[in-house]
């Protein structure tokens, strides 16, 4: 049976509906695809605003997170009366009141290898918001095993890539996935995730809505998909280049001789357990509230912070200031008697420093702030600003 | 003169410079020029044999070179990209 519009929504797409290669035929294959967006974040909401107004009709969302303060300065699909809300709900809710002709369907959790075939494969296509490597090859995998399209975006800082995987074009030639650009993630620590390494605000709202144009493609059949080749966008500089991906005939999953037929622990894939695991197990660490009583009893204690200038001026604690990357420089006037805590925001960062000031300068009075300024915000002082 | 553009994530071993300007002739001799000039880049781009990392491609206009071992000659004016892997997705 043909799909039919109300007059309502005839109105409501006559926009779409009057561009000739678009038209009716268009709107209709919307109307009938399910797609799925995999964190409804940065890139998930100008994604979840546009496939709900353009009238996907079919729209699921999933994402374990609520929405939190530091989420506004970018993810235009939160007010302030959302923070505290679990992020699906709010996006839900925000996107029906956009458009009541479609379903939206949430899952408040965490996409994992036990559950990812599950939702996934209900949808005809993924669109990629997620900002974790672990979830990024998830996600991909997944799309090769079950053939789907994967709409891929990701941003860090000033720099954002899109990418269309795993297309099947007119002819049958399939494109090319995450794996072919990447076969592997980079060790952990390398490349900071958007919370570590920050983003500017614009930048994921262009990068989701371009991930939104090419969902829109695939699934209306009009345009050429950008499959096969890679966007760059340089928001500082405003360079685009757009690079040539090509199938790798030793990728894992869809190669010439593939040998991965199922998902993985991607955790693992990416390093994170034992990196993770290492870092708590080998460095000594003190308790926020221990930290604390040190103080106020007044035993001599020193406080060092070896983030950078620009997060000490958000917050500090009042220790000082010598930055990971510059630690050797200032070794010296670390003092070797009485107890010396280092610090950073989470902790893992003073872990570091500390393996490194104990190897390299051979120290034995080094304490790691358990959770950094963070714990200690939460712990001890929640009037300092957490970021 | 080929110019090579370095990804945000890799300038913080380049003391935030952007680009490299490089007479090199090959795709290897541009890199390797780069990692002795900026040394800190060397261990995230190659691996102890010299070879690419596999979370890094490096582009000559919009071609990928897929390894270095291949003598990639390199046209004055080229531009070179260094493209890493990024995850975020903003949190």
């Amino acid at each position: 049976m043909q799909t039919t519009f109300s007059k309502d929504e005839l109105e409501r797409y006559s926009r779409h509906l009057i561009i000739p290669e678009f038209n009716i035929e268009g709107q209709r294959r919307l109307k009938n695809s399910k797609v799925l967006v995999v964190g409804s974040g940065g890139l998930g909401s100008p994604l979840l605003l546009y496939l709900a107004a353009a009238g996907v009709g079919h729209i699921g969302i999933v994402d374990f997170d609520v929405v939190d303060d530091s989420n506004l300065q970018r993810q235009v699909l939160f007010t302030q009366a959302d923070v505290g809300k679990p992020k699906v709900e709010a996006a839900a809710d925000r996107i029906r009141a956009l458009n009541p002709h479609i379903v939206v369907q949430t899952y408040n959790t965490q996409l994992t290898s036990a559950n990812a075939l599950d939702i996934i494969k209900d949808y005809d296509l993924v669109a990629d918001g997620t900002d974790n490597f672990p979830t990024r090859y998830l996600v991909n995998d997944a799309c090769v095993l079950l053939d789907k399209v994967n709409v891929y975006a990701s941003i860090f800082r000033f720099e954002g890539q899109a990418s269309v995987f795993n297309y099947v074009d007119e002819s049958g030639e399939r494109g090319p996935n995450y794996r072919d650009l990447f076969p592997e993630p980079p060790p952990p620590g390398l490349v900071p995730s958007c919370s570590e390494g920050g983003v500017i605000g614009v930048l994921p709202g262009i990068l989701g809505s371009l991930q939104a144009n090419e969902v829109i493609k695939v699934l209306s059949g009009v345009g050429e998909p950008l499959s096969g080749r890679l966007f760059i966008f340089d928001a500082g500089s405003f360079q685009t280049r757009t690079l040539k991906v090509h199938r790798n005939p030793n990728n894992p999953l869809n190669g010439t001789r593939p040998t991965q037929t199922e998902l993985i622990d991607y955790e693992q894939f990416c390093g994170l357990k034992t990196t993770a695991r290492k870092e708590d197990l080998e460095v000594r660490q003190v308790q926020p509230g221990e930290y604390a009583a040190w103080v106020r009893e007044g035993q001599p204690v020193t406080l060092i912070d070896v983030r950078e200038p620009y997060e000490y001026e958000i917050v500090n604690l009042g220790g000082k200031l010598a930055p990971l990357a510059s630690l050797p420089e200032f070794a010296g006037d670390i003092p070797r008697d009485g107890k010396v805590v280092i610090h950073c925001r989470s902790g893992v960062r003073s872990a570091r420093a500390i393996k490194q000031l104990e190897a390299d300068f051979g120290f034995s009075n080094l304490y790691n702030l358990k959770g950094g300024i963070l714990a200690y915000a939460d712990e001890i002082d929640p009037s300092l600003a957490k970021y | 003169m080929a110019t090579l553009i370095i990804p945000t994530p890799l300038r913080k071993f380049t003391a935030n410079q952007t680009s490299f300007e490089s007479n090199g002739g090959t795709v290897k001799d541009v890199v390797h020029e780069l990692v002795s000039t900026h040394e800190g880049l060397k261990t995230h781009l190659l691996d102890d044999g010299g070879n690419l990392r596999s979370f890094i491609r490096i582009y000559v206009g919009d071609e990928d070179i897929q390894a270095l071992d291949k003598e990639h000659a390199v046209q004055p004016g080229a531009t070179i990209s260094i493209i890493p892997a990024i995850a975020g997705g903003s949190h």
